[in-house]
C-alpha cells in the first residue's frame, strides 16, 4: 500500500497561517498531507504538542512563524526555534530522525513558499517511511 | 485502650528496586515503634522472613496498606504486583521506580537483547566464550528449574495494575511516609493532589530559598563541578541545569540544601505533563541568543537531554522508550 504521510502543522496566526491560507485562495496546488493547527504565535507552541503529535501517529511535525523580527508578539519566534533546535537534540536521542521535525519562518504573503514547503517537507517524510515511535510505546515485555 | 482497635496491617514490597525506599522505612528509626504499636506488618522481605507462599494465602483485600517500591521489569515483579493488588486494600506505589519507573526505567533505552549482550558478552568483568545467557526455563536432572522472565520494557506500577496512591521520591522523605501513616492511623482525610501524597503540587522553585530573579539570561551551561557555587543564586542562574521548574516540591528541596542541582526525583508537578517537556520550554526562554548557531552552541553543554529530563520518570513519560 502506498505510504501517505500524516503531517502536523502548527502554524502562528499573524503570519504563516496567513501565508497558508493565501496559498489556499491562491490555488496553488499543495500536497494534502498536512493537518493544520493555529496557534497565536510560534512561541506558543510547546514541546508537549510536538511529542503528543509524535505518540499519536504523527510521521512529520512542521512549526512556522513569523521571520525573526516580525513576530506579533516581539519574541515568541526566537523562543520557539530555542525550543525547536533543543527539541530536535532530544528526538533523536529517543531515536526520531531530526528530519521529522521542521521549522520554516512564513509571513503572510509567501503563500507560494508555503506551497513548496510542504511539498518538499512531504517528499522527505515519504522518504523515510512511517515513522515507529507511536507503535513503540505500546508495552512490551 | 488496648484491643479497643484492631491494628493495621502493613505490608512493604520491593520489586525492581535498589533497596534504598525500603531503608527510607528504615530511617522511622525510634518511630518505628509507633509504627508497630498501630499496625502490624505482615510482609517485609527486607527485614521479616515471611514467604511469597504465605501471601497467596492471606484473604483477599487482608492487607490494608502495601507500599510497594521498585519498577515492574521482569515476570516476578509482576506477579507480585498482581498479588499484592489483590491482597491489599491500599496500593501506594512508594518511590520514583514505582511512581515513575525510577532508576530501572532508564533501561527503556535499550532493549533486551541489548542489555544481554552488554551483560552477558561485552562488559568488562565478563569472560562468557560459550555465551551462556540465564534461561527462564532450564531442565536439570533435578526437575525444571525457573527464574523470572526478564522483559523488553520496565513499566511504572500504575502502568500495571491499579494504584491508589503516589508517594514520590528517590526514596521518599521518612517524614513525609510517617505524616501519611499517622493520616491512616487516626482516619484522616489524606490530603492529596491528584492521587499524589506525601508532596506538594508546586513545583520546587516555589519552595526553593536560592534567590532568584525574573531576568535569568544565560549564555552558557555549566556541569555542577564546572563552577564555584555560590551557595546562595538560583542555579539555573548560575547556569547549572536544574530540574526544579518541572519537578514536584515535598522533599524540602534536599538536594538543593545541599549545594546540589534537583534532579527530578519528585516526578512532574501538577499541571505539568512530560518533565522533559517543561525543561525544553524553561531553559527555552533562559538563553540569551537569538541566532541558530549561537543557541546551538549553548544547547552543545547540555550533553544528554533525554538522561537529564528523564532520569527518573522515562517509562511513565509522554516517549516512555527509545524507538529502537
Ligand atoms: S531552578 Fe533549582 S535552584 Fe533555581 S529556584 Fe528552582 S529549584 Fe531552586
Ligand atoms: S531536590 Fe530534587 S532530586 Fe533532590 S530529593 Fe528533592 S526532588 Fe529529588
Ligand atoms: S506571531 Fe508569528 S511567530 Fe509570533
Amino acid at each position: 500500500m502506498e505510504f501517505k504521510p500524516r503531517i502536523i502543522a502548527f502554524l502562528c496566526n499573524w503570519c504563516s497561517y496567513t501565508g497558508a491560507d493565501l496559498a489556499g485562495t491562491s490555488r496553488m496546488e499543495y500536497k494534502s498531507n498536512v493537518r493544520t493547527v493555529r496557534v497565536m504565535c510560534s512561541g506558543r507552541i510547546e514541546p508537549t504538542f510536538v511529542l503528543e503529535a509524535f505518540i499519536k501517529g504523527a510521521d512529520g511535525v512542521l512549526v512556522c512563524g513569523c521571520h525573526p523580527g516580525d513576530c506579533h508578539y516581539q519574541e515568541g519566534n526566537y523562543r520557539c526555534l530555542r525550543r525547536f533546535l533543543l527539541l530536535q537534540k532530544y528526538i533523536v536521542q529517543m531515536g526520531i530522525e531530526t528530519e521529522r521535525l521542521k521549522l520554516e519562518w512564513i509571513s503572510a504573503s509567501e503563500g507560494k513558499q508555503f506551497a513548496e514547503l510542504v511539498n518538499s517537507f512531504t517528499e522527505t517524510i515519504t522518504e523515510l517511511g512511517p515513522c515507529k515511535i507511536k507503535d513503540a510505546m505500546k508495552i512490551s515485555t | 485502650m488496648e484491643g479497643s482497635k484492631p491494628k493495621l496491617k502493613l505490608a512493604v514490597y520491593w520489586a525492581s528496586a535498589c533497596g534504598g525506599c525500603c531503608v527510607s522505612v528504615l530511617d522511622v528509626h525510634e518511630k518505628l515503634f509507633d509504627v508497630i504499636a498501630a499496625a502490624d506488618l505482615v510482609f517485609w522481605p527486607i527485614a521479616l522472613d515471611i514467604k511469597y507462599e504465605d501471601v497467596v494465602k492471606m484473604p483477599d483485600s487482608q492487607i490494608d496498606v502495601t507500599l510497594f517500591n521498585g519498577a515492574v521489569r521482569n515476570s516476578e515483579n509482576e506477579h507480585m504486583a498482581k498479588l499484592l493488588r489483590k491482597k491489599s486494600r491500599i496500593l501506594v506505589a512508594y518511590g520514583s521506580c514505582s511512581h515513575l519507573g525510577g532508576i530501572p526505567g532508564l533501561a527503556n533505552f535499550s532493549t533486551k537483547e541489548e542489555i544481554f549482550r552488554r551483560v552477558y558478552q561485552e562488559s568488562e568483568s565478563t569472560i562468557n566464550p560459550e555465551n551462556i545467557k540465564p534461561l527462564p526455563e532450564y531442565e536439570a536432572k533435578e526437575g525444571i528449574l525457573n527464574i523470572p522472565v526478564f522483559y523488553n520494557d520496565v513499566c511504572s506500577l500504575s502502568q500495571v495494575v491499579d494504584v491508589d496512591y503516589f508517594i514520590p521520591g528517590c526514596p521518599p522523605q521518612t517524614e513525609r511516609l510517617l505524616e501519611v501513616f499517622v493520616a491512616i492511623v487516626s482516619g484522616a482525610e489524606l490530603t492529596s493532589e491528584g492521587s499524589v501524597i506525601g508532596a506538594e503540587a508546586k513545583a520546587q522553585c516555589e519552595e526553593c530559598i536560592r534567590k532568584k530573579t525574573e531576568n535569568k539570561r544565560i549564555k552558557k551551561f555549566y556541569r555542577p563541578w564546572e563552577i564555584n557555587d555560590d551557595g546562595v543564586t538560583c542555579f539555573m542562574e548560575q547556569g547549572v541545569l536544574c530540574m526544579g521548574p518541572s519537578t514536584r516540591a515535598g522533599c524540602g528541596y534536599r538536594c538543593i540544601k545541599g549545594n546540589a542541582p534537583c534532579r527530578g526525583c519528585y516526578g512532574p508537578a501538577s499541571g505539568v505533563n512530560d518533565p522533559g517537556a517543561k525543561m525544553m520550554s524553561a531553559i527555552a526562554s533562559i538563553i540569551d541568543e537569538k541566532e541558530p548557531e549561537d543557541i546551538s552552541r549553548v544547547l552543545e553543554d547540555i550533553v544528554d537531554p533525554a538522561g537529564l529530563f528523564y532520569r527518573f520518570s522515562l517509562p511513565a513519560s509522554l516517549i516512555r522508550r527509545k524507538l529502537l
